[in-house]
């Protein structure tokens, strides 16, 4: 099982648009809700009340202060989950065949009951996407909520990642990144979508749309001709010979 | 990447263990009677009780006998079979060294051939590893291979094959330590590429996601006890010297086995606190 399959029918997986993401966490929250229920071991909060409390997510908001070449510096929020990379090195590493990636759809999932809890295919992740539940002793992960996408009980408009669904201000879109007409394909294409250190030939499914140029005012004020005030009389006299000495 | 006491002392005793019985498989030395019941029970005592004390690791232990099916992908499924099949082929020849009974070499050099099979795969699960750029390198194998090979010899009685193996280890560490400062700025991921906003300017940690620990930074991101680091280094490569100096002196050799597990042990533990995972650049941590 934890050879990679050769190729995969669909290539599901997210883009996030980080122009738009105002770092609000509702996809953080909306993930850990939906997977808390249904799929797999419900993520684990360990002391959640106490001093020290600490838990699972398969999605997490990091923010990052980016100073360009010119001009002030931007705060740009960044979502951070699985991006279930076509070389996926979590899955060739994995010991039981615990963790798969699907060859119909590409979602990279963990078979719960096969688990051993080793933690190696956290260690193969460069992105951090893995964590282990200190509960239940298995490893989980952003399952594309695989429970909600095919999911014929839910309304059609359900039928995507809880992050993607809740997402107001729509910075994240859910497709198949093997269908060039998709809408994540199309996103990818038109606002230079990128992967994540592709140095690292994990070949990442997911993109990430950096943010959009910003507006530069060409001037400092719309008033600016109008204080531009030349000194007459006594006033303008003083100032040719203050400026002199 | 967090020193988990487990698994340092599960690879260095069962490397020790292996190296041990790689000697002990092909007969060199072949000993008989209690000596060997002795000898071949220190290398399985060694082999044995660390891959037990690995297993103290796992989320659900119960399941580790799955851990064998994913030999054609996974070197951590690798080295279970080839620890197992060590300690299979190997034991009609122990028994027959102890009983004196004179059955056939051949399963002891083939478990020999395993025992070094198991060392190689067990230095594997952390040389694949792109994401940890210190491990991602050649030392880390013949490291390995150095401290279980050393050991062997040691305990093997080989006593000028010992002292000759633990000076290179010590070389091999300094060699080691030289290169692996470098290899996560060689590597060359940054906060940039991590993020990909290395194409807008320079990015630097504005807000953590979480205040709280979690698995990531507990296991990933352990910067704690790298400070004693530089000293730890030096103790770790005195001892091995040290090790391999004793190993000449007449009736020393038991305290040269020691203090050369001693030194393999201090390697170990800095070979994990020491190496950097590139998940700590979203955290602005190494």
């Amino acid at each position: 099982m934890t050879m990679l399959p050769a190729s995969t029918g669909k290539k599901l997986g997210l883009v996030v648009d980080l122009d738009t993401c105002v770092g609000c966490h509702a996809c953080v929250t909306a993930c850990k809700g939906w997977n808390d229920q249904g799929y797999g071991a419900p993520l684990s909060d360990q002391n959640p009340y106490g001093a020290d409390p600490s838990g699972v997510f398969l999605n997490r908001v990091h923010s990052y202060q980016v100073q360009p070449d010119e001009g002030p510096s931007q705060i740009i929020n960044f979502p951070r989950s699985c991006l279930h990379c076509e070389d996926a090195p979590c899955v060739t590493v994995c010991p039981t065949g615990a963790s798969y990636k699907r060859a119909e759809d590409g979602i990279v999932l963990v078979n719960e009951d096969a688990c051993i809890g080793c933690g190696l295919c956290a260690w193969a992740c460069p992105y951090g996407a893995r964590e282990m539940d200190a509960q239940a002793g298995v490893m989980k992960k952003c399952t594309l909520c695989v429970d909600r996408i095919y999911n014929e009980n839910l309304p059609e408009i359900d039928r995507e990642p809880a992050c993607v669904r809740t997402c107001p201000t729509g910075a994240r879109h859910f497709g198949d990144f093997a269908d060039p007409d998709s809408t994540v394909s199309r996103l990818t294409a038109e606002r230079g979508g990128y992967a994540l250190m592709p140095d690292l030939r994990t070949k990442p499914v997911n993109r990430y749309l950096p943010p959009r140029k910003k507006d530069v005012r060409s001037e400092a004020s719309l008033l600016a001709p109008l204080l531009d005030i030349k000194a007459t009389g006594f006033a303008g006299w003083l100032d040719k010979v203050l400026g002199k000495i | 990447m967090h020193p988990a006491p487990t698994i340092i002392v599960f690879t260095v005793f069962s490397g020790f263990g292996f190296g041990l019985m790689a000697f002990l498989g092909i007969g060199w030395p072949a000993p008989a009677g209690w000596a060997a019941f002795f000898w071949w029970g220190l290398g399985y005592g060694c082999a044995a009780g660390g891959l037990i004390a690995s297993t103290a690791h796992l989320g659900n232990p119960q399941r580790a006998w799955r851990a064998f099916s994913q030999w054609q992908s996974s070197w951590l499924s690798r080295e279970g079979i080839a620890a197992v099949a060590t300690l299979l082929l190997c034991a009609p020849v122990a028994l027959s060294d102890w009983l004196e009974l004179g059955w056939p070499r051949i399963p002891g050099v083939l478990g020999a051939v395993c025992a070094l099979a198991t060392i190689g795969t067990t230095s594997m699960i952390y040389t694949q590893m792109r994401s940890v750029p210190r491990w991602h390198h050649w030392t880390t194998p013949a490291l390995f291979f150095g401290f279980a090979l050393t050991g062997g010899a040691m305990a093997a009685g080989h006593v000028w094959l010992g002292a000759g193996l633990g000076l290179g280890l010590a070389g091999l560490m300094l060699v080691a330590f030289r290169l692996g400062d470098g290899q996560f700025a060689r590597a060359g991921q940054t906060i940039g590429s991590a993020t990909g906003l290395d194409r807008i300017g320079d990015a630097t940690v504005f807000e953590l996601p979480h205040t709280g620990g979690n698995y990531l930074l507990r296991e990933m991101i352990h910067v704690v006890g790298r400070k004693h680091g530089t000293k730890l280094r030096i103790i770790a490569v005195g001892t091995v010297l040290a090790a391999a100096v004793l190993a000449l002196v007449p009736f020393a050799s038991p305290v040269a086995v020691g203090l050369h597990l001693a030194g393999a042990l201090a390697a170990r533990w800095l070979f994990f606190a020491q190496a950097e995972h590139v998940v700590g650049l979203y955290y602005g941590r190494r």
